[in-house]
Formats: structure tokens, C-alpha cells, sequence
């Protein structure tokens, strides 16, 4: 019989509770600096929600990026920011939003090729009017605010209403600072990047929902341990999953942040963050909070304990050896 | 635990075979497809403008230019109309998408009033009793004006590409005013955007040469004339700058049916026929007017302003200028694909050359297959004979996901496909959940198939709500998003349905066989 290679057999005896106050400052700590980044200096906005335009251009031979923005500048549209982008020959143009409405940055580009002359090949041009920029700022803001909302109807519904509130709080955590994170790094932030992070704020609930749901478990099953342990109980029980799910999808986005190219940069590195501070939150923000405003564990021990009729043992006691079994 | 209905093993078989069948053609080529026979499904995914090379084009009609064009056409209505009733009017003119005007005489507010409401039905007609009036389209008339224009416009977009020869492009409108071009393996779309963006309103009209084009645009504009610039590059040619000419339209472009790109002294022209109302009205036209110059409008333009040697009565010509080979055949081309109704703004633009779309097919495709390899190991090492079983039901999910994104003509992006590896880690999230729970029931006593039913059951409800959560992200990217992020939201939101299928109920159809044929003592987790 195939048998797993590594086993991680006993349940954890971790105090995650004694730890909670750390974790809260720690993330008021970072959710305000993110907020204060994202309100003073700001968020380094592609041209989907900036307008302007990105040309990624092949040159023949290694890049003169001084002679190409010589180039550019002489045209007066602006200031054209030039970068090396992958290979040597590779450069990654961006012209600012144009004077002139949506048809200023069409006339921009088609100068930009004029002058650039022969022998480059445009691997991508993208041009965003003002207009369009615009309207994808306010889609992407309602987007961002809709999936919070309804994430948190659902889990609202699905559980009582303090779980709802810590798994607001959370996910909210989770979203502030990974929009900080791109305001302290200056990484580009675009639709793909938003895409993300609303990825991220539907993910980073899973372990969250995960956790909650043995805790209310655990709530009907001890019913007279105090909230404290409890919380530690469903933390260590359920840890070894939540360290195993987050390192599939790990696996997953950093093979899309090495292998996939640097269109996917952005969204991979938004994803990742997202995962580890997703469940990071859960651990140290989103349980504790449940010690905080606890719900109505009367209410919750009516309800009958997932169906289950046999009168459950309590956990045996955790001191079995860890590691590999042959 | 043990009890599997017979139907429901069918289903899920069943459904796992559709999906290796929807799926297998993705593996072939299109010449190798041609071969296989027609009953086995050929239908691959649609590959998005970012992986196979193109051009995306949002375009925007300016509707209130059309209307205020032809409010235009309506002012010399409004003023014969009030000439002919003998009322005193001042101020017509238009300003913002209504006519306005001041009856001198409030008396006759009345009178007014009935004769500009037979003017046209779908315009309003209100006057106040100062004589201030005011007339405008009805919401309805605006409405339907609007979808005409915009239909119009699709149209004549649709003729101009298919007369560059664009293979399969789509062009649909979005939102109210809106249209969507994607050109797919397009090399050059500054041609395209010019081709575009050009009105092709065409018109000829009679020079004045009774007054000075320099007096004209000084103030001193003889009435029924209006000043135009030379066409940019007519006027480098050496040509007058600017033309003083009669608004009165001779014949317009709409009468044109049929242009071509030709020679005339080796000198690249544009050879026209009218129809034959257009070719009398020519005739007519030129026949008056011998000896004076008629200048070649396009788009407000003027091309050229040659003198009517004799009467152009065969009802076709040749429009000469400083064309090269390509912009007359471009001319060429809006003629004969017609003016769009409105002018029309391109707001964004999203080209992919061929090449970055081959390096981003290659590059999601090694990140998609290491990131599942990855995952696959991860589990066996994990879990064993039970994250075989996973692994198999994620080859099932795959298989699943391309045949749906396939079935579906679905389009697959580069951040789709980023969303296929996203979903192929998340998906063995819930059988990690299932295998925790039945470990952890094994720990506290049961036995193994109690084990197994529970771990079942009591993960169920946790996976549903994290799949539901992802879901709901996915959709309102979809809702949201335009174009590559699109993809992305199709491919998360089909890989969590799927993930809940395969992880679900064909690991649980897996383990329970096992348990069938091999009756083992104890579960290797």
C-alpha cells in the first residue's frame, strides 16, 4: 500500500492566543501604513487606470534607450519613461496621457512609431484614453467594495454575525495591505493586478471559513471550555490543512511568478502576498477577534453538531512522534 | 460509505469521459483535426488577442455630433418655414442638440408654432411668451436616432475592415455608444485606425471665386459660402492653403457606387460612378459651371479644386490629388464602404504582436504544467495512495476545465490561463480538507469506514463555502472586466465548479472502488 512520505501526525499544542496582541498591532501597524502610502504617495497606476500609452518594442541588436528617448523627447509628448524589460533588446515604453482627449493619444502613438523608424518590432502597444481610464477606476473601486460585500453576506448568513465581523475585518486586512504593498514597492498596478486582489479577498476567506467552522464545532462539542483554548484548540486542529492548502496554491502562483512571464508579474506577486498574509490574518486576526466578541454559544449548542449523532471523544491526548512512517 | 448508486457512478464517468472528448482536440493541430471524423467534437479554445497576436479597438460614436449635424440640416427647414408664414425671426441657430431662434413679434407665437410642428414629428416645438423658442428631438427620436447611428456605423466599420482583408475580425457594440473591433494577427493597425478614424464624408461643392478667401476669413464671409483648409497634403503640394467655397452640397459621396484605386498619367488617382441620380446631378451641375473651379470635400477637406473643363455627363470621374499608391487605394476603399454617420474616437487600443503572443502561449503553458506537476508531487508526498487518487481526479479537472472552456467557445487568455494554474493548486484544497478530516476522525477512534463517510460529509459544508466565496469574485470579474481579465474570470469561475465535481465526487468514486477490489484493513493516511 502506497503510504504518504510525510506525515505530519500529532496535533500542534501552539499558543496562537498568547500571541494575538502582537498580531493586532503588528497589522493596525501595517493596515496604517498602507493607508497612509496609498494616501500620500500613492499607488504607481498603469495606464488602464492612469491613461497614456505602453509600447514593449524589439529592437534589432541590443537597446540605445538614450537615443530613443532623445528621440521621443524631441517630440514634446511628454515625458516618455523607457525601461529594459527581459532581455537587452526588449524596451518598455510609456508615454504619459496626452492634451487633447482620447483622439491626443492616438496621434502621441502613431508619432512615437514614426519617429522611432524602421527595423523594431511593436511585441505590444496599448493605448488608454482618459475616458476609459476613468471609467475602469470607478468599475475597479465598485468591484473591490461588491466582492467585499458579498463575500461577507454570504459568510453572514452562513455563520453568526461575529463571525461576519472578523471575517470582514480580515479580508479588509488582507486587501489594505496588499494595496500597500504595491504602494511601498512602486509595482505596477493595473487590471490584472486588480484582478488579484479580488482573487485574493475570495481566497484568503477560505481559511478563515475553515477555522471558523471548527470553532463553532468546538463550541458545541466543549461546550464549557472557555473561549480561550477553544480558539487554540480549532487553530491547532486545523492547522496542518491550512499550511497544506496554502502550499498548493503557493506552488501553483510561484510557477506563474518564475515561469510565466512578465505580463503575469504583477498578478503573481499580488497573489502571493494575498495568500500569505490571507492566512497569516486568519490565524492571528480573524480567531482572536471571536475571543473579542464572542457569539451566543448557547444559541450555537442547539443546533445539532453537523449531523452527527455519536457522541464524539474528546481529542486524544497529542504526543504520538511526528515525521515519517515507512 | 460503501454504497455508490449505479446512476450516479454512470454520471460521473459519463461526465469524465465528455471531458477527455471535449478536451483531446486542444492536442492537435487544425490540419490534423480535418482528419479525425466529423462525429468526435473539433471545436478547440478560442485563443484571446494577447496569446495568438491582434488588435483590439474600443471605439466610440460621437452621437451628439450626428445630431447636431443634422439639426444643421434642419435649420434651413425652420427658416423657410417661418419666411413662408411671414414671421420675423432673429438668432437661429443651433446650440446644445436643440435649434434656437427668437420670434420678433410674440403675437404671432401661435402662428409659429403651428408651422414649425409640421416641420418634422419627432421634434418639439416650445416657445416662450418672450418669443424665445426651442426645438429638439423627442427622447424617442434621440433614442432611435442613436441605435441607427451606431448601427450604421457597425456596419460601415464592418465593410472598411472586410475591404482590407482582415481574416475573422469581430466587431459588436458595448454599452450604449460603443464598438468593439478585434483584429486578430493584424501587423499593422495605424492602417486599420486611419481607415477608422476618417468620417469619408464626401462632397462636391462650387468654388466662389467672386470674393477673396483672405477677406472671407476676416469677417467679411459672402452669404452661403464657408471657408476649408487644404487636406494636410495638398496643401504641402504647393496648393492654396485654404478655399472659400458654397455650402450648397453639388453632389454628395452617398450617390457614389463604385471606387477604385487607378492611374491617370502615372500619377496614382481615384476613378469614381455615380448612380444615376448622382451622375444627373453631376451632369447638371457641371454642365452650368463650365470653366469654374468645384472642390473635392472629404471630411470638411478639401482633396483638390479642379476647373470644370466640360460637362461630366457619363456620370463617373477621377479624383486626382497628391495621393501615393496607398492612400488612394485608402480613399478608394471609404468610398466605397460609405461615411459612417458620425464621426467616431478610438479610446483605447490593445495590439499584441505575433511573436509576444507565442511567448506568452509558452510562457502559461510551463508555468501551468510545472505548477501542476508540482502540486501533483506535493500531494503524493503528503498523502500517499490517497493523493493519487487526488492527482487523478485533477487530471479529470483539467480535462474538465478545456472541454467546458472549449464547449463553450470561451476565449482563453494569458490571465486565464494563470487562472487554470491558480485553479489546479485550489482544487486539491478540498481534498487536503477531506483527508484532514479523515485522519483527524481515525485519530479520535472511529472505524475506517466511518472514517472515510464522516471525513466526507463534515468537509463538505467547509468546501462549499470557500468555493463559494471564490466564485463570487470570479463573476464579478467578469462582470467587470474587459478583455484579458475576462478570460481570467472564466477560467477561475469554470475551475471551481469543476473543482467541486472532480475533488468531490470522483475522489470519493475513486476510493470507494479501491475499497471494492482490495477490501484493505486500514487507510494508508
Amino acid at each position: 500500500m502506497i503510504r504518504p512520505l510525510i506525515v505530519i501526525r500529532h496535533v500542534p499544542q501552539i499558543d496562537f492566543m498568547r500571541w494575538h496582541l502582537f498580531g493586532f498591532a503588528f497589522s493596525i501597524l501595517l493596515g496604517v501604513v498602507s493607508i497612509g502610502l496609498f494616501l500620500t504617495i500613492g499607488l504607481n497606476y498603469g495606464i488602464d487606470f492612469k491613461g497614456g500609452t505602453l509600447i514593449e518594442a524589439k529592437t534589432q541588436g541590443p537597446a540605445d534607450l538614450a537615443a530613443m528617448r532623445a528621440k521621443l523627447d524631441a517630440l514634446h509628448i511628454g515625458e516618455a519613461s523607457l525601461q529594459g524589460f527581459g532581455a537587452p533588446d526588449e524596451v518598455l515604453i510609456r508615454l504619459p496621457e496626452q492634451p487633447g482627449g482620447d483622439a491626443g493619444q492616438m496621434k502621441a502613438v502613431e508619432l512615437a512609431r514614426q519617429t522611432l523608424g524602421e527595423g523594431i518590432v511593436y511585441r505590444r502597444v496599448e493605448v488608454v484614453g482618459p475616458s476609459v481610464g476613468a471609467e475602469l477606476v470607478r468599475a475597479g473601486a465598485l468591484a473591490t467594495v461588491l466582492a467585499l460585500v458579498a463575500i461577507l453576506v454570504y459568510i453572514w448568513f452562513r455563520f453568526e454575525w461575529q463571525f461576519g465581523v472578523g471575517a470582514t475585518i480580515s479580508t479588509i486586512h488582507d486587501v489594505v495591505t496588499t494595496i500597500g504593498l504595491f504602494a511601498i514597492f512602486r509595482l505596477e498596478f493595473n487590471l490584472t493586478t486588480l484582478a488579484a486582489i479580488l482573487t485574493v479577498a475570495g481566497y484568503s476567506i477560505n481559511d478563515t471559513v475553515v477555522i471558523y467552522d471548527r470553532v463553532r464545532e468546538a463550541m458545541r462539542k466543549y461546550r464549557t471550555m472557555p473561549m480561550y483554548e477553544l480558539i487554540n484548540l480549532a487553530l491547532n486542529e486545523t492547522l496542518s490543512r491550512t499550511i497544506l492548502t496554502v502550499s498548493t496554491v503557493a506552488l501553483a502562483v510561484l510557477s506563474l511568478l518564475f515561469f510565466g512571464g512578465e505580463v503575469l508579474k504583477g498578478f503573481s506577486i499580488a497573489m502571493l502576498w494575498g495568500i500569505v498574509i490571507g492566512t497569516y490574518s486568519s490565524l492571528f486576526i480573524a480567531a482572536p477577534i471571536i475571543h473579542y466578541i464572542q457569539p451566543n454559544r448557547r444559541a450555537i449548542t442547539r443546533e445539532p453538531a453537523g449531523g452527527d449523532k455519536e457522541p464524539i471523544p474528546p481529542p486524544s491526548p497529542p504526543n504520538r512522534p511526528t515525521g515519517a512512517r515507512s | 460509505m460503501l454504497y455508490f448508486a449505479q446512476w450516479k457512478v454512470l454520471l460521473i464517468c459519463g461526465i469524465c469521459a465528455l471531458g477527455v472528448l471535449f478536451s483531446l482536440p486542444n492536442l492537435f493541430t487544425p490540419a490534423q483535426l480535418s482528419w479525425l471524423p466529423s462525429s468526435l467534437p473539433h471545436r478547440q479554445v478560442n485563443l484571446g488577442l494577447d496569446l495568438r497576436g491582434g488588435s483590439y479597438l474600443l471605439l466610440e460614436v460621437d452621437v451628439a455630433a450626428a445630431q447636431t449635424e443634422q439639426l444643421n440640416s434642419i435649420v434651413d427647414n425652420v427658416r423657410d418655414a417661418l419666411r413662408t408664414a411671414k414671421i420675423g425671426y432673429t438668432d437661429l441657430n443651433v446650440q446644445n442638440n436643440a435649434i434656437v431662434f427668437k420670434i420678433s413679434d410674440p403675437a404671432r407665437i401661435e402662428d409659429a408654432r403651428a408651422a414649425l410642428s409640421k416641420i418634422d414629428q419627432s421634434l418639439t416645438v416650445d416657445i416662450a411668451p418672450d418669443g424665445s423658442g426651442k426645438m429638439q428631438f423627442t427622447a424617442q427620436a434621440t433614442e432611435a436616432r442613436r441605435s441607427q447611428a451606431v448601427e450604421q456605423s457597425i456596419e460601415i466599420i464592418r465593410r472598411r475592415i472586410d475591404e482590407t482583408g482582415t481574416k475573422e475580425p469581430t466587431i459588436q457594440q458595448q454599452g450604449q455608444d460603443r464598438i468593439i473591433v478585434e483584429l486578430p494577427g493584424i501587423d499593422d493597425p495605424e492602417r486599420v485606425k486611419a481607415l477608422l478614424g476618417k468620417t469619408a464624408k464626401l462632397t462636391f461643392q462650387l468654388v466662389d471665386t467672386t470674393a477673396s478667401v483672405d477677406d472671407a476669413r476676416h469677417g467679411k464671409m459672402p452669404p452661403g459660402d464657408e471657408v476649408l483648409p487644404a487636406e494636410d497634403r495638398a496643401a504641402r503640394s504647393g496648393q492654396p492653403p485654404f478655399y472659400l467655397v458654397k455650402r450648397r452640397v453639388m453632389v454628395g459621396g452617398d450617390t457614389l457606387v463604385d471606387a477604385q484605386a487607378t492611374f491617370q498619367n502615372n500619377e496614382p488617382v481615384v476613378s469614381f460612378r455615380f448612380d444615376s441620380a448622382g451622375a444627373k446631378r453631376f451632369g447638371d451641375a457641371t454642365r452650368d459651371n463650365v470653366g469654374k473651379p468645384f472642390a473635392i470635400v472629404l471630411d470638411n477637406k478639401v482633396i483638390s479644386a479642379p476647373v470644370i473643363k466640360e460637362p461630366i455627363l457619363g456620370g463617373s470621374g477621377i479624383i486626382s490629388g497628391s495621393f501615393t499608391v496607398q492612400s488612394a487605394s485608402d480613399l478608394a476603399l471609404l468610398l466605397r464602404a460609405g461615411a459612417l454617420p458620425a464621426p467616431i474616437t478610438i479610446l483605447e487600443e490593445r495590439t499584441v504582436g505575433p511573436d509576444l503572443g507565442a511567448d506568452s502561449i509558452h510562457a502559461g503553458a510551463v508555468a501551468s504544467i510545472v505548477g501542476v506537476v508540482l502540486v501533483v508531487v506535493f500531494m503524493f508526498l503528503f498523502y500517499g495512495l490517497f493523493g493519487l487518487f487526488a492527482d487523478i481526479a485533477l487530471m479529470f479537472n483539467l480535462c474538465l476545465m478545456l472541454g467546458a472552456l472549449s464547449l463553450l467557445g470561451a476565449t482563453l487568455t494569458l490571465p486565464g490561463i494563470a487562472g487554470i494554474a491558480l485553479t489546479m493548486g485550489m482544487a486539491v484544497d478540498a481534498n487536503v480538507l477531506i483527508y484532514e478530516r479523515i485522519r483527524e476522525e481515525m485519530r479520535s477512534g472511529r472505524t475506517m469506514l466511518s472514517s472515510l463517510e464522516a471525513g466526507f460529509t463534515r468537509a463538505f459544508g467547509t468546501i462549499l463555502d470557500s468555493h463559494v466565496t471564490t466564485l463570487v469574485a470570479g463573476i464579478l470579474l467578469y462582470w467587470l472586466g474587459s478583455g484579458p481579465v475576462k478570460g481570467f474570470a472564466v477560467t477561475l469561475s469554470i475551475g471551481v465548479l469543476t473543482s467541486l465535481f472532480s475533488a468531490i465526487l470522483v475522489t470519493r468514486l475513486e476510493i470507494v472502488s479501491w475499497l471494492r477490489r482490495w477490501k484493505p484493513r486500514e487507510i494508508p493516511l
